[in-house]
């Protein structure tokens, strides 16, 4: 089907947008939510299980202490209420990657219940509600071979890898997000950011959305003002920040174009897709299979006490938003200044870099400046870029010690980012050194008199700016690597010109 | 020698510990037993003959080595084919696992093996232990001893038929519903359902997980309790085993065996009496509550009101957690693969090799209780069920604020003719009408032969408290040292 998609705008001033976000976070614990199996990414297929996790018969799951306490930990970050009891579930259906066929989850007694996440959007504080954080068991990957596209249908084999099932995950659902308007893809954008940026401060979870270890569905709706919500579609394989704006923004318009023509919405999934950034129709909930939920009777109910639980609360680390406030504070940052550096993800490396010895406006100018440069022309994440914070605060030092310029510091910058070790070491293997040497700059500077006859009276007779082409001269024949504003000195005296 | 195959597992551990028999004698013995007469009792779906003489040269070269072994060493052991074995073909007396060969060996199995004692092999059983007379094993009926055409109960009637048969002097068995006391009623040998969560289910095929409970079976009350003592206690694989120590059910049966009960006080269920129980057992029954009387038991009636909500409640909660339990068997990592012949969808063959590989009792109970969790149904069925289960709880609760245990007929009849329960599943669910109750309340039961009605076996169960298992094993023992064991012909 193709249609016409409306404009953004015309949208948005016509229907008022629902959004929900279903996060589901991968633990890093050092074993899965059930065996002693390892979790690490990677491993050839099938390496990494037991008869646990592959559900072999007689096989009995064990809980994993450091995933509930993960868990109470994202709870707590996220304001919720921890459950003093509560139980597994299990929810039951037929897929090949599920070894039991069914899956260790919770149903209607999460552990973690009625929080929520504020978040920064344009400057305004918007309060994302948190339904329920509970705790389940990851499933395997199958890989479709021999289809066109890649997934069941169509394909000629099916290989499953057994080595994700089992490794804990986590579910985060929020409440429906009203009230967002035209704003409504980048408060999805900004909620997954924080959620994530939560989950990376308590340790508990890498979350690389590239790696699948944080992974969203979207669930969008559409309702005309003071008319009840709309039926909403769950866009899955949302799989970078990016994607989330995108997928919230597509979805709206597809179902405005929808509804524009008179039609009506399907309550169904939605599979987004990152070339095109459209979203095409997936498993239809209306054959939903039903999970047949009943408390797992292989597990005991989880009743954590208060104690510890209070324990736990004491010792969350400050949550972001609250760290990024002191560090703007700290920085002497204008909102919009840190807004930038935000957007840049520019936060923890600027922090590193001035906590190894950098100013912050040094720290937040190589940050924000050369290096975001470069990694937006390589297409890299900022903190992927090959120089670490350590190195531009080095880096710094030796501007500060006059023993590098800003062009130098470029270019060492520039050895840096390649690979070619420490910036001491690149100044030093490659010979940019400032040249403070009075005696070598003098016959320079003499050197560029004597070539410039012309330059050299217009100084004398008093036209100081002049000097600016003999400085520049002098920087030709010392490779840059001259302090100019000493060089500009030496040239006033040499000429007999105060200045 | 006399035949060893005739001796208790405590004879045989002697002649073992003093060198009067080698594990390699007595093994040998009761593999040459199990091949005479199996064929007439098909008790064993697997015989390890090599395993088994492997294991018996090790016992007998620790103990050449001076090394202490256990009460039960070189004693050989039967084990129920729901319990993995590793390397050995594990069914659970189903096609859908026809030449599995599990990659690990169950905690009970392990435990055996810690124990000394010998596995001779894997006994038949009602397709994962759904069912009460083995006919519903995907290879064919055990037999029972006493009469070859009649049942020898179920599920885990080969392990007490092997007993019977003398094949094996020790066997384990499991028991959800009555599994292991009522094939011990009808065979004449002693089975006891130790508390849930006191032996460990790793290993154990599910099929009710709330409910399964593996447990000993042998011949006389003090073996069961030697079995009982090696295969018990917490297992940290298993989240529902009980963190506490065995209660000692070895110096209990010991205790029991002097023959005095005084000071002991034992309830009859009101709500067993009447409609219950045939003619024959009830006055098997009533001869043996006058035997425990003598021996100075107090015995006084309780009514327990919800126990005839057992059954029904019993059959939703089991084929609830059967229909998710087996979910797994679906051709795609292990066990049968039926209709994969590159055509057919994933779901097809799926559907497929389940429709092939699960006999018609097992799909049955998938049904019902498929049905039972769905959406809509849940609060009606299985959430009842489970209040049910709450309220025969506070029944045995309350009886055992006034007796120390609970005594009743095991099962309402004896071994009935093969065949004649099996078009009706209703006459089949009630063979553990009085077994079943102990099951939802977690609590351990004992059966132990108490007479004969017109030739057959009838057992006496003893239901304790949750983690008393050790007042069972008393009165079941000191009954047993009144009227003694039973021998059934010979084969």
């Amino acid at each position: 089907m193709t249609t016409t998609l409306p404009a953004y705008d015309e949208v948005v001033a016509r229907y008022e947008p629902v959004i929900g976000l279903e996060t589901h976070v991968e633990l890093g614990t050092n074993t899965k939510m059930f065996c002693g199996c390892p979790t690490d990414f990677g491993g050839e297929p099938n390496t990494r299980v037991c008869p646990v996790c592959l559900g072999l018969p007689g096989s009995l799951p064990v809980a994993n202490k450091a995933a509930i306490e993960a868990t109470i930990r994202i709870g707590l970050a996220l304001n919720c209420s921890i459950a003093t009891w509560c139980r597994f579930a299990r929810k039951n259906y037929f897929y090949p990657d599920m070894p039991k066929n069914f899956q260790i989850s919770q149903y209607d007694e999460p552990l973690c219940v009625d929080g929520y996440l504020d978040v920064e959007v344009n400057g305004e504080t918007v309060r994302i509600g948190i339904e329920r954080v509970h705790l389940e068991e990851d499933t395997g990957k199958t890989l479709h071979v021999g289809g066109a596209t890649g997934r069941i249908h169509g394909a000629t084999e099916s290989l499953v890898d057994y080595n994700r099932a089992g490794i804990p995950l986590v579910e985060i659902v929020t409440k429906p997000i009203p009230g967002t308007a035209a704003l409504a893809p980048e408060v999805a954008r900004a909620y997954v950011t924080e959620l994530r940026d939560v989950i990376r401060s308590l340790g508990v979870s890498d979350v690389r959305m590239e790696e699948g270890s944080l992974r969203c569905d979207v669930n969008t709706s559409l309702n005309l003002p003071g008319q009840e919500w709309g039926t909403r579609t769950e866009t899955k394989n949302v799989n970078s920040l990016r994607s989330v704006e995108r997928a919230v923004r597509s979805e709206m318009l597809r179902q405005a174009a929808v509804l524009d023509a008179g039609g009506r919405i399907t309550q169904e999934t939605r599979h987004f897709h990152e070339d095109t950034g459209d979203t095409t129709p997936g498993r239809s909930k209306e054959t939903a299979t039903d999970y047949r939920y009943f408390p797992e009777p292989d597990l005991v109910p989880l009743a954590p006490d208060p104690a510890w639980v209070a324990e736990l609360k004491a010792a969350l680390p400050e949550l972001p938003r609250l760290h990024r406030r002191r560090l703007q504070q700290a920085w002497g940052l204008s909102d919009a200044d840190m807004q930038s550096v935000l957007n840049a993800g520019a936060v923890e490396l600027i922090e590193a870099t001035v906590a190894a010895g950098a100013t912050p406006a040094a720290a937040r100018k190589w940050w924000l400046g050369e290096l975001s440069r470069r990694a937006n022309e390589s297409g890299v994440e900022l903190a992927d870029i090959g120089a670490t914070p350590a190195q531009v605060a080095e880096l710094q030092g030796l501007v500060d010690a006059g023993k590098l310029n800003d062009k130098l510091a470029r270019t060492v910058l520039e050895g840096v980012v390649a690979g070619e070790g420490s910036p001491t070491e690149i100044m030093t293997n490659r010979r940019l050194e400032v040249v403070s040497d009075t005696g070598a700059l003098t016959a320079a500077v003499d050197e560029a008199i004597a070539a410039n006859p012309a330059i050299a009276d217009k100084v004398r007779s008093g036209k100081v700016a002049a000097a600016g082409a003999l400085v520049g001269a002098v920087m030709k024949t010392t490779r840059g690597q001259a302090d100019a504003q000493t060089v500009r000195t030496l040239i006033l005296e040499r000429l007999g010109v105060s200045a | 020698m006399t035949d060893v195959t005739a001796m208790t597992a405590t004879q045989i551990a002697g002649l073992v510990a003093t060198g009067a028999a080698s594990a390699v004698e007595v093994t040998q013995a009761h593999l040459d037993r199990i091949a005479a007469v199996d064929g007439r009792v098909n008790a064993f779906l697997h015989v390890d003959t090599d395993g088994a003489l492997a294991a018996a040269r090790d016992i007998d070269a620790r103990r050449a080595a001076g090394e202490e072994l256990g009460p039960l060493a070189g004693v050989p052991v039967a084990v129920k084919d729901v319990l993995t074995t590793k390397g050995v073909p594990t069914t659970v007396g189903s096609k859908i696992l026809e030449g599995w060969r599990p990659p690990y060996d169950s905690t009970i199995v392990e435990r055996l093996r810690a124990a000394g004692t010998v596995m001779l092999g894997k006994t038949n059983m009602d397709e994962f232990a759904m069912g009460s007379s083995t006919e519903y094993s995907a290879y064919g009926p055990s037999r029972n001893p006493w009469d070859t055409d009649r049942i020898p109960g179920g599920s885990g009637g080969g392990s007490a038929a092997a007993l019977a048969a003398y094949e094996a002097p020790l066997a384990i068995g499991s028991d959800t519903g009555g599994s292991i006391r009522q094939p011990g009623a009808v065979t004449g040998t002693v089975g006891a359902k130790p508390t849930y969560g006191g032996t460990s289910r790793y290993g154990l095929v599910a099929f009710s997980s709330s409910l399964d409970t593996p447990g000993p079976c042998a011949r006389t009350v003090l073996d069961a309790a030697l079995l009982h003592a090696a295969i018990g206690g917490h297992d940290p694989r298993d989240s529902t085993s009980i963190p506490a120590p065995v209660p000692d059910v070895v110096a209990a049966a010991k205790l029991g065996a002097t023959g005095d009960l005084s000071g002991v006080r034992l309830g009859i269920v009101t709500e067993f009496g009447g409609e219950g129980a045939e003619p024959g057992v009830t006055a098997a029954f009533n001869e043996a509550v006058d035997t425990l009387t003598k021996l100075g038991a107090e015995i006084v009636e309780i009514s327990c009101p919800h126990f005839r909500y057992a059954l029904p409640a019993y059959y939703l909660i089991a084929p609830s957690e059967c229909s998710s339990n087996l979910a797994r068997f679906d051709g795609v990592r292990f066990g049968l693969r039926t209709g994969d012949d590159g055509n057919r969808s994933l779901e097809e063959v799926m559907s497929l090799t389940r429709e092939a590989g699960f006999g018609p009792e097992v799909k049955r109970r998938i049904m019902l209780g498929t049905y039972a969790l769905s959406s809509g149904y849940y609060d009606a069925y299985y959430g009842q069920a489970q209040k049910v289960r709450t309220l025969i709880t506070r029944d045995f609760t309350a009886a055992f604020e006034r007796v120390d245990a609970l005594i009743s007929p095991t099962t309402p009849f004896v071994a009935f003719p093969l065949g004649a329960r099996t078009s009706d599943p209703y006459q089949m669910y009630l063979a553990d009408l009085f077994t079943i109750p102990s099951n939802l309340y977690g609590g351990p039961g004992i059966s132990v032969p108490c007479g004969l009605s017109d030739g057959l076996p009838v057992g006496l169960q003893v239901m304790a408290p949750t983690l008393a298992d050790d007042r069972m094993y008393r009165v079941a023992a000191a009954l047993e040292s009144a009227v003694g064991t039973f021998t059934p012909p010979a084969l």
